[in-house]
């Protein structure tokens, strides 16, 4: 498990560059551009399970959810940052992809070490030290643990229309 | 309990049916509209199987603008178009607006869908626009909005409030942009982020135009929504649009609501801005640096392409001719707005100074046609960021001004005061 550690104000563009918004929309065709203009060695190199550390505004910008659906695909586990944008932080939960406030597991963290998560308990360790996170709210969690907000929506739909 | 509220809490109680919301509580809303634009094709292709199913919850929920790559640019973009309008005639989508009517924030406002007292949510981050008459509206992702395509419910967190309080008048050559660089200059790029910002005080000097480019940049410090109350200046706009007063219910904040914070600005004392390469944020003052040079200027996009701002633009612009050394795109937010400025002769002093009118839409701003950068070159824009490759170049730089401050860079091919040009 690697963790790859940003700045602050990472904004969408980094993420996912604008001009390929509407040519790209699958995580294949997502996946080669995932933060191409901030660190090209990580489309090639993330692997299942990586976290990502990063500083305070992470994901600004435009309503871009190709970063979140990349991430995703490419079985980023969680991504603990000082903060989150808005509309990213509502895409990561409509894509079931874990983000984490903590301001000071991300300080404590020099780029070195061992990090340990445990999403259910809420407790973050980097190198022995032990930070906790509060839990989502209910209605959240429930989304996130659907699946994300699609499969959350359909099994409504199903369930109301009985088909 | 108190229950005074703000802006966001009395529209968000509203919608979700309750006497009074908090910030934090999470609510159940139907929306009045779900604005989706080229990102269509991708959100319905999430659902193809659901909207076989079970159809779409309503024909006239969706307002389907297509604008961010047009016409389209290649194969694959024509192609994603077609797909919009099969979808909008299979389902008989009523509120369609095709290649060539606008961008569209500017046509949400311009055709009567964005109104006082409205929720509007939109797969696009500037759907923030619409709180310049007085609409609740904020922008979420492509999975949200194919949801609410089969549901037309979503959550909503009840956000935190800011008011800005706006004292004084801006002086000659100092415009709606340069107030709102300010701010985002003063509170930075997460300033609001999740609160709801509203604008009050001497608010009755900013034109619809002027409020639009303020409430399109509340993004740019994180807010969820940002509004102007309804006053004068929003009922008139609306009579000069034929709308009538039937159509909608104002929504005001209690005089004594609570804030998390509120900030005061003296307008007097604010000077024509710039927000430097990468962030938002990273203002200076015009005058800090003066004299840089550009190799193209944009005047336009959903924060500043309406008639006023072209005019401000051809006010500097007539009878000059610009720079040999830059490339001057005008970019209208609709076509509305270009028939206009086509009438007033507008358009006419733009050409003749030296600058190419695009298609109206929003290309050159996100990177995605018409106008991208090459490495090494300056672009002064008055679109709404200029993060690095926004343009889609990441070895370009992107800086932002008001339509005033870029025309007047234009005539010089560098960065100027637009004060030393304004007729008196």
């Amino acid at each position: 498990m690697k963790v790859w550690k940003y700045g602050d104000n990472i904004n969408t563009d980094m993420l996912f560059p604008g001009k390929y918004t509407y040519t790209c929309s699958t995580a294949k065709e997502i996946k080669p551009h995932l933060l191409e203009d901030l660190d090209s060695s990580f489309s090639e190199n993330v692997s299942e399970g990586d976290l990502i550390f990063a500083g305070k505004n992470f994901g600004c910008g435009s309503s871009r959810e190709q970063p979140v659906v990349g991430f995703k695909a490419v079985g980023i586990k969680a991504i603990v940052a000082k903060s989150f944008a808005r509309i990213f932080y509502r895409a990561a939960i409509n894509q079931g992809l874990v983000l984490i406030e903590c301001a000071n597991a991300v300080k404590s963290y020099s780029g070195k070490g061992d990090v340990k998560l445990d999403i259910d308990n809420g407790k973050i360790v980097v190198n022995g030290k032990i930070f906790s996170f509060p839990k989502l709210p209910d209605e959240i969690i429930a989304i996130r643990d659907a699946g994300g907000l699609l499969p959350y929506t359909c099994s409504k739909l199903k369930n109301k229309y009985n088909f | 309990m108190e229950m005074t509220m703000t802006f966001a809490e009395k529209i968000l109680s509203k919608y979700a049916g309750e006497k009074k919301v908090i910030p934090g509580q999470i609510v159940t809303i139907y929306p009045d509209h779900l604005l989706t634009h080229d990102n269509t094709a991708a959100i319905i292709h999430k659902v193809k199987n659901e909207l076989e199913k079970y159809g779409v919850y309503s024909k006239s929920l969706s307002v389907i603008v297509i604008d961010h790559v047009v016409p389209a640019a290649s194969e694959k973009t024509a192609a994603n178009h077609k797909i919009i309008r099969d979808f909008v005639n299979k389902y008989n989508i009523e509120n369609f607006f095709d290649v060539g009517i606008g961008i569209c924030h500017q046509v949400l406002i311009e055709k009567g869908f964005a109104l006082p007292g409205k929720i509007i949510l939109g797969s696009d981050s500037h759907t923030c626009s619409y709180g310049a008459v007085g609409a609740f509206s904020s922008g979420i992702d492509r999975t949200e909005a194919a949801s609410l395509l089969l549901t037309g419910e979503t959550w909503l967190k009840v956000p935190n409030s800011i008011k800005m309080i706006l004292n004084g008048k801006l002086s000659q050559g100092v415009f709606a942009k340069d107030l709102i660089l300010h701010i985002i200059g003063d509170i930075s790029g997460s300033g609001a982020n999740y609160c709801s910002v509203e604008y009050c005080g001497d608010v009755e000097q900013f034109s619809i135009d002027d409020r639009i480019t303020i409430t399109n940049m509340g993004i740019e410090m994180g807010a969820k929504n940002s509004v102007f109350n309804v006053d004068e200046v929003t009922i008139n706009f609306l009579k000069s649009m034929k709308i009538s007063s039937s159509a909608y219910e104002s929504i005001y904040p209690d005089e004594d609501a609570s804030y998390i914070n509120e900030l005061y600005y003296n307008l007097s004392e604010i000077v024509p801005l710039i927000a430097c390469p990468h962030t938002v944020d990273n203002v200076k003052t015009v005058g800090e640096i003066e004299g840089l040079d550009i190799q193209q200027c944009l005047i336009g996009t959903c924060t500043n392409g309406r008639l006023s701002d072209l005019q401000i633009a051809a006010d500097i612009l007539d009878g000059k001719k610009i720079s040999q050394d830059i490339r001057l795109l005008i970019l209208p937010a609709s076509k509305a707005i270009f028939e206009s400025a086509l009438k007033l002769g507008i358009i006419q002093i733009l050409v003749e100074s030296g600058a190419i009118i695009l298609p109206t839409g929003c290309g050159p701003c996100l990177g995605a046609h018409q106008g991208i950068l090459a490495p090494g070159e300056r672009c002064l824009s008055t679109a709404n960021r200029n993060f690095k490759g926004r343009m889609g170049c990441k070895d370009s730089e992107i800086y932002l001004a008001s339509p005033a401050t870029v025309a007047a860079s234009a005539l010089y091919g560098r960065i100027t005061d637009p004060r030393t040009v304004i007729k008196k």
